[in-house]
């Protein structure tokens, strides 16, 4: 059984028992895996490559339903109900959490085009409320400086760190409770990496985050808990300041001190 | 003796020269159909060519409007039917079928029809419409193109929508999209460039046909735009001028060749552009 500290916040979502097997894989690749997730703080998903990140973060969207044949079983429970139950409503789901994804994903088309996108997905015409609201976003994603002259200009134009923010901007436009991040800065230069980090840190005033990340120094500045997983399983969930200073699960310690991973 | 390093050199500059040499036969008679193509093309245009119809032999006052108008119609109405047509099923096997075994099957036979003589779709369409309908008309070749036209539409756009990266699907999936809105609203805008040089190589590919509309929509040497009646193709009345005996009809011929390469020339220039443009990126 995992380690797992009491988490002193509300809990915005809540997995329970959660088991993943890929179309054709033999074995499941996440294993009956329990754990909170504290809602307006980060929690930070760290651990050996093929561990099974990507695999729990990207189950909180049900992105993986795009492809067919994956099997899951369990309950992630999200305001009470279980969102892994064939009767969720996705669209509605993957407004209220969001994802970042590792590489930037800019759509080929302008600046401002690409912050509405998802307003505009939810029917909003009006054109000073999307313009206004395309404004906040990338206020709040720290990129509006930078990009307020050309904002019908084609996003590709950008650099992969301001397609990064401008993703965010994307993101938090359409106001979602829950911000998924699968190694957002790994495709990024340092100085787009300190200008992610601080604004995933802003962030949680309004949304809860959960980031994916290979660096154990990103998670340590960023995240409030810290859960380290290894083989599909869930080891520890910790106060990341613990975790790392004084992990309790011998596993823990050794990868944090780079004995394996 | 000549040492190893030399022999190599010797080698090298033998297979170098062979392959210049090979090269430049190619181009050369590239240029040589151009030339003669443009000497013998540019001397007959004249104003009459566009405004006037075709007349027996011996007659001054002659043109080549009756094949343009036919060859727009033509080419127009299976463009019209097979780029929408086209671009349908290339989306459902690149968005839908996938790597099923359906999408797999209607891969290799478009495939095949790619590749199929297209005198033997003239044949197959002569035997389905002309046939039963008791004679030719223009609806038969415009059919006979549409089929010859469909799968190189449908290829490419089946692959230029697999070159869009799936993450850029899962990133509009992940803003609440619908999938007929990422298609539409992101997959189709990412592959833009290679869908339009798809339809351009398409048409560029039925223009310059003869074969299966010797067999479908025939040939009038009169203006007719009633599709259910034979129509004048640039490409019949080429072969019809041509190999007549008469000086005025073969000047004709020249300039509906001349006409017809400049147009398929002009397109696939163009969809090379789209396709530089695209990679300048
Ligand atoms: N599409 C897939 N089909 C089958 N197996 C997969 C698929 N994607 C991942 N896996 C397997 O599931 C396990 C977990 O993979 P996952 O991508 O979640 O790891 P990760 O912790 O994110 O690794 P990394 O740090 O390298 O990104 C691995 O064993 C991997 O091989
Ligand atoms: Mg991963």
């Amino acid at each position: 059984m995992a380690t797992i500290v009491d988490i002193k916040e509300d809990i915005a979502l809540k997995v329970k028992d959660f088991e993943f097997t890929y179309a054709g894989a033999p074995a499941p690749s996440i294993k009956k895996l329990n754990m909170p997730i504290a809602k307006n703080s980060i929690t930070a998903l760290i651990g050996p490559s093929g561990c099974g990140k990507t695999t729990l973060l990207r189950s909180f969207n049900r992105i993986h339903d795009l492809y067919p044949g994956n099997k899951y079983s369990g309950e992630i429970l999200f305001h009470d109900r279980n969102i892994l139950s064939p009767k969720e409503d996705l669209i509605g789901l993957r407004i209220q959490i969001g994802m970042i994804f590792q590489k930037p994903t800019a759509f080929p088309m302008s600046i401002f085009d690409n912050v509405a996108y998802g307003m505009k997905l939810q029917g909003i015409k009006n054109k000073t409320e999307l313009a206004d609201r395309v404004e906040k976003a990338l206020q709040d994603a720290a990129i509006w400086k930078e990009v307020k002259d050309r904002l019908k200009h084609d996003a590709n134009g950008l650099s992969g760190g301001q397609q990064q923010r401008l993703c965010i901007a994307r993101a938090i436009a359409v106001e979602p409770e829950v911000l998924l991040f699968d190694e957002p800065t790994s495709a990024l230069d340092p100085i787009s990496t300190t200008g992610i980090e601080e604004l995933v840190v802003e962030l949680k005033e309004r949304v809860s985050i959960i980031i994916v990340t290979h660096n154990m120094q990103q998670a340590a500045r960023v995240s409030d808990y810290t859960g380290f997983m290894y083989l599909g399983e869930l080891i520890e969930l910790g106060n990341t300041e613990e975790l790392f200073v004084n992990p309790r699960e011998k596993l823990t310690e050794e990868y944090i001190t780079g004995k394996f991973g | 003796m000549m040492t190893h390093t030399q022999k190599r050199k010797l080698i090298n500059n033998i297979v170098m020269a062979l392959s210049t040499l090979s090269a430049l036969i190619g181009i050369g008679f590239l240029f040589w159909i151009l030339g003669v193509l443009i000497y013998n093309g540019v001397d007959a245009l004249n104003m009459n060519i566009f405004t006037l119809e075709g007349a027996p032999p011996g007659y001054a006052q002659s043109g080549l409007k009756h094949a343009l108008i036919g060859q727009l119609y033509l080419v127009g109405i299976a463009t019209v039917i097979g780029v929408p047509l086209g671009i349908l099923a290339g989306t459902y096997l690149s968005e839908y079928g996938q790597k099923s075994r359906l999408a797999e099957t209607i891969r290799d036979i478009s495939d095949i029809m790619m590749s199929a003589p297209s005198i033997v779709i003239g044949a197959f369409v002569y035997a389905i419409v002309v046939a039963p309908m008791g004679h030719f008309s223009g609806w038969a070749g415009s059919i006979a193109l549409t089929i010859i036209m469909l799968p190189v539409i449908l290829r490419t756009t089946d692959d230029m929508l697999q070159l869009v990266p799936s993450t850029l699907r899962e990133a509009a999936f992940a803003l609440g999209a619908p999938k007929y809105k990422v298609i539409l609203q992101v997959v189709y805008r990412g592959a833009k460039a290679g869908i339009l040089t798809g339809i351009l190589l398409g048409i560029a590919r039925v223009g310059g046909e003869t074969a299966p509309l010797l067999f479908t929509s025939f040939n009038d040497n009169f203006l007719n735009t009633d599709m259910m009646e034979p129509m004048a193709s640039l490409t019949v009345t080429m072969y019809n001028y041509a190999t007549s005996p008469y000086d005025d009809w073969q000047k004709l011929g020249w300039a509906a060749a001349f006409i017809l390469s400049m147009f398929i020339l002009g397109l696939n220039i163009i969809g090379r552009i789209i396709i530089m443009k695209r990679k300048g990126r």
